[in-house]
């Protein structure tokens, strides 16, 4: 074949089609990476990127289409050849062994042995010069568990140029860091590119791809919309070509009316793993009703913990909880879930659902020994269908079966929205949201964001968690800042918040005085 | 609303039965090759060569693999390995046992109350690795296994030490006198000749009363949801240690009624001083995988098993050792997990390419 194969370019995958069972995943798609260059892939979740890097990694087969590598055409089918290639990821979730040190992680899988025993000086020397060279100021034998998410992801990076990998995937990099380390992974992405490297960058941030791309891709509905130099299209451009339509990235909400005091928590600790200290410090805040307090912060830094301890799946250790008034400290998760509290849990797959049964009962997952949906023990079938159909059709839920569709064969987007149907109609005066967005796209997260501002107007108070600032930004009508377990910081006037300032709060390197709220 | 039936389970354990059977067949063959047509043939038919006697022994030997499979099945539901049913099993067998020799005063209620105290023995016994897990997150595997060992040394000591209960000359417990066996309902009459007596029944109802239980109450709900995602019972509030305690009391409970049933059918079972725990709680391992838990199914995979031993012993006349029916029968389970693998298996793969499409969708207008 060989035929226009260009040796400008590092990777070149032609006319990629791969289809699932009739459904296109990737329609001919055409991703050219020139050497050098940093090249942004964008798009929707769902929209065929992470399909794309499978089958460039060879996890997926693709049923036509061709992979050059360096200008000549290669057949990779599992990631080893890939890595042989120089082609190293970098994935959203770093793949580190949490009690390894540095060091180890990066020689993991290409380490030298010497009668049967590890040779690590020689692997330490390169790790330390390649510090060096590009400033990545890490210890080589420092644990991961005790570095930061930013320090992991570079240990992620040193492992690709350990192994000389000139061409580098990134999936989302920056979705789990600061402002600070965003600004500084930027610098290093420039700095491999000014080392010869070519870069993939996957991303559906823009204010990102137009800092450091070149070039973008922009990938929808599993075809290749367009791929444009970055510096010659706008924000709105991008955004229009990635989603299909105009999206109001902006969330329209009236200033808030807070009411009554509907969430007290004051001086709440919550206990850390054995041995370790505590995960939440005396924290102490109000939720007013008609008001969406958001929890801002990095992740690891306490959120989950605080409202484990707020609903109930994990022991206090101190502190009280009030709703409305009323003394909820020493309540059942029962009498929370009945008594006011709606919780849309950060991981909906592993507390929100029971997957492996159908829509019907994880609708009335919260409420099915109600009298309404239960009869001296049995449950009222009837009832509860009736129940679900009226919620798929006010949330637009979608799936195969209705209501009788088993909730593991749904969509991600739709199994929030059963969790999302499900919290908003029972009953209650609090509703506390982890994540809510989390993996989802940008049409889902429209509606979810407009779900919770109806839920705040209302008269709900309403207490989110989110590690995306523009989430927070977005939605927020007061923010407090989390780290390392404790409330370090509140701002209330949003519309003027400096972003430099918030992310200086949640790195720990500013703090306020917050006794005075308790 | 249409309800669709899943039949995946219902395929699955079928094809298990026809590849357990193939090579049941290919053993014969090689362990008798001029003989092997004719030693499947009486496999699959045997049961019926003596017509209704032999149907009858059928339903005789499904009742203790119903009701154990039920057991097994039932803790299996709320995420449990009742691994236990043996020791659950024999404290029935001894409770019924206690009951029959010593209280002949309640005259017609004798049966009655023994199964009762069976049930009552076996529910303490499936209680106890129920709380240890529950409360102190022992395994149950773990104590299930040792209590099996408890009980059956127990049952040993305490059956040889009483004078009531002892009949030194076979080493074993005395006769149940037969007013207080189990009511025959006719079946003697309608099965000429067989052991088959009112237990099959009790077994079926127990069935169906699971099933409801199951399938229709809140209280099966929870259970189920328990089983099924730990994780998303104790965000709803659902007490998750009790209804670990719970599910063992009932799979332990249905156990020792086994035991009763089998002690109290007047057929000349006995408790016998051996070091050998009963098989009965193992099998039903088997009955439940077969049928996949489900109560219903239990009641199927019971009859089919205990259908294919009975045929079994027939195998003898073709100069073939019975044990090739429990080869078999044991290959058959293994294709049934195996079946079960690979229809999780397809099922995940189903659901990877159905994500796919979703997403493709996705969630905006399509």
């Amino acid at each position: 074949m060989g035929n226009n194969a260009n040796e400008n370019y590092a990777i070149e995958m032609k006319n990629i089609t791969l289809s699932f069972n009739k459904k296109i995943a990737n329609d001919n798609v055409t991703l050219r990476l020139r050497k050098g260059e940093v090249h942004a892939l964008l798009g929707e979740n769902g929209a065929g990127k992470s399909t794309l890097m499978n089958v460039l990694f060879g996890l997926y087969k693709a049923d036509s289409g061709e992979i050059y590598v360096n200008g000549k055409k290669e057949v990779i089918d599992n990631a080893v050849t890939a890595n042989k290639l120089g082609i190293g990821m970098v994935h959203q979730h770093f793949k580190l062994v949490h009690n390894f040190t540095i060091l180890e992680n990066i020689v993991l899988g290409v380490e030298e042995t010497h009668l049967g025993l590890l040779k690590l000086a020689d692997a330490r020397k390169r790790v330390v010069e390649l510090c060096n060279k590009y400033h990545f100021d890490l210890d080589p034998d420092a644990k991961i568990e005790d570095i930061t998410v930013g320090m992991q992801q570079r240990t992620e990076i040193l492992k690709m140029l350990f192994r000389n990998n000139d061409i580098m995937i990134f999936d989302e990099p920056t979705a789990v860091l600061t402002p600070q380390e965003i600004r500084e992974f930027m610098t290093i992405v420039k700095n491999l590119k000014a080392e010869g490297k070519s870069i993939l960058f996957i991303s559906h941030k823009l204010d990102e791809i137009k800092e450091v791309a070149d070039r973008c891709t922009i990938l929808r509905k599993g075809k290749c919309i367009a791929t444009v130099d970055v510096d010659k299209v706008s924000k709105e451009e991008l955004s229009e070509m990635m989603v299909g339509r105009k999206v109001n990235l902006k969330v329209d909400k009236a200033p808030a009316k807070p009411g009554n005091v509907v969430l007290e928590v004051r001086h709440l600790s919550v206990a850390g793993e054995r041995g370790h200290k505590d995960k939440v410090r005396d924290v102490s805040f109000d939720v007013r009703a008609g008001e969406i307090v958001c929890i801002a912060g990095i992740d690891g830094n306490g959120q989950s913990e605080l409202i484990k301890g707020i609903t109930g799946t994990k022991p206090l250790k101190s502190g009280t909880i009030k709703i409305d008034g009323q003394d909820f400290t020493h309540k059942s998760i029962r009498y929370k879930n009945t008594h006011g509290i709606s919780h849309i849990p950060e991981d909906r797959h592993r507390d929100g659902l029971i997957l492996d049964y159908d829509m019907e009962k994880n609708m009335v997952l919260q409420e099915y020994f109600e009298k309404r949906f239960s009869h001296s023990g049995f449950l009222k079938e009837k009832e509860i269908a009736e129940y679900t159909d009226e919620l798929i059709d006010e949330y637009d839920i979608r799936s195969m079966a209705g209501g009788t569709s088993i909730v593991r064969n749904m969509s991600g987007g739709n199994q929030q929205k059963i969790i999302i149907a499900r919290e908003m109609t029972k009953e209650h005066k609090l509703m506390i949201a982890v994540q809510p967005t989390r993996g989802l796209d940008v049409g889902a997260i429209e509606y979810i964001h407009k779900s919770i501002v109806k839920q705040r107007d209302m008269g709900i108070g309403v207490l989110l968690v989110s590690f995306e600032l523009e989430e927070v930004m977005n939605l927020a009508d007061r923010i407090l800042v989390m780290f390392e377990g404790e409330i370090v910081a509140e701002f209330t006037d949003i519309q003027n918040l400096d972003l430099n300032e918030l992310g200086l709060y949640m790195a720990g390197g500013k703090r306020m005085n917050m006794k005075e709220v308790a | 609303m249409k309800r669709k039936k899943d039949f995946a389970p219902f395929i699955s354990s079928l094809a298990a039965i026809v590849c357990g059977l193939i090579i049941g067949f290919i053993i014969l063959i090689l362990s008798n090759p001029t003989e092997a047509v004719a030693g499947f043939v009486t496999i699959l038919t045997g049961s019926l060569t003596h017509g209704t006697k032999g149907v009858g022994q059928v339903l005789y030997y499904a009742t203790p693999l119903i009701l154990c499979g039920l057991s097994v099945g039932f803790a299996f539901k709320t995420g449990l390995f009742n691994i236990g049913g043996s020791g659950q099993f024999l404290m029935g067998a001894f409770g019924a046992v206690v009951i029959g020799l010593t209280c002949p005063q309640l005259g017609p209620f004798q049966w009655v109350v023994g199964l009762l105290f069976a049930i009552l023995l076996g529910a303490i016994w499936g209680a106890i690795p129920g709380i240890l897990k529950a409360y102190f997150n022992v395994n149950e595997v773990i104590t299930c296994i040792m209590l099996n060992y408890v009980s059956l040394f127990w049952v040993n000591m305490t059956v040889k030490g009483s004078k009531v209960l002892f009949n030194a000359l076979r080493n074993e417990s005395k006769d149940i006198p037969k007013v207080a066996t189990l009511p025959k309902l006719g079946f003697d009459v309608i099965f000429d000749g067989s052991s088959v007596n009112s237990g099959i029944i009790i077994a079926i109802l127990v069935a169906i009363l699971l099933y409801i239980i199951l399938e229709k109450t809140t209280f099966g709900y929870e259970l189920k949801a328990c089983g099924l995602n730990k994780n998303a019972s104790k965000y709803a509030g659902i007490n998750e240690n009790r209804s670990i305690v719970y599910s063992m009391v009932i799979a332990g409970a249905i156990a020792g009624l086994a035991g009763g049933i089998m002690l109290l059918s007047g057929t000349g079972r006995h408790i016998e001083i051996k070091d050998v725990i009963p098989s009965e709680g193992f099998n039903g391992i088997s009955v439940a995988l077969l049928g996949v838990s489900n109560p219903i199914g239990v009641i199927f995979s019971g009859l089919f098993i205990a259908y294919l031993t009975a045929g079994g012993f027939y195998l003898q006349l073709f100069h073939f050792s019975k044990e090739i029916i429990d080869i078999i029968v044991a290959v058959i389970i293994y294709f049934s997990a195996f079946a079960l693998i690979i229809k999780k298996f397809l099922e995940r793969y189903n659901e990877k390419k159905k994500d796919k499409e979703y997403n493709l969708i996705g969630n905006k207008g399509a």
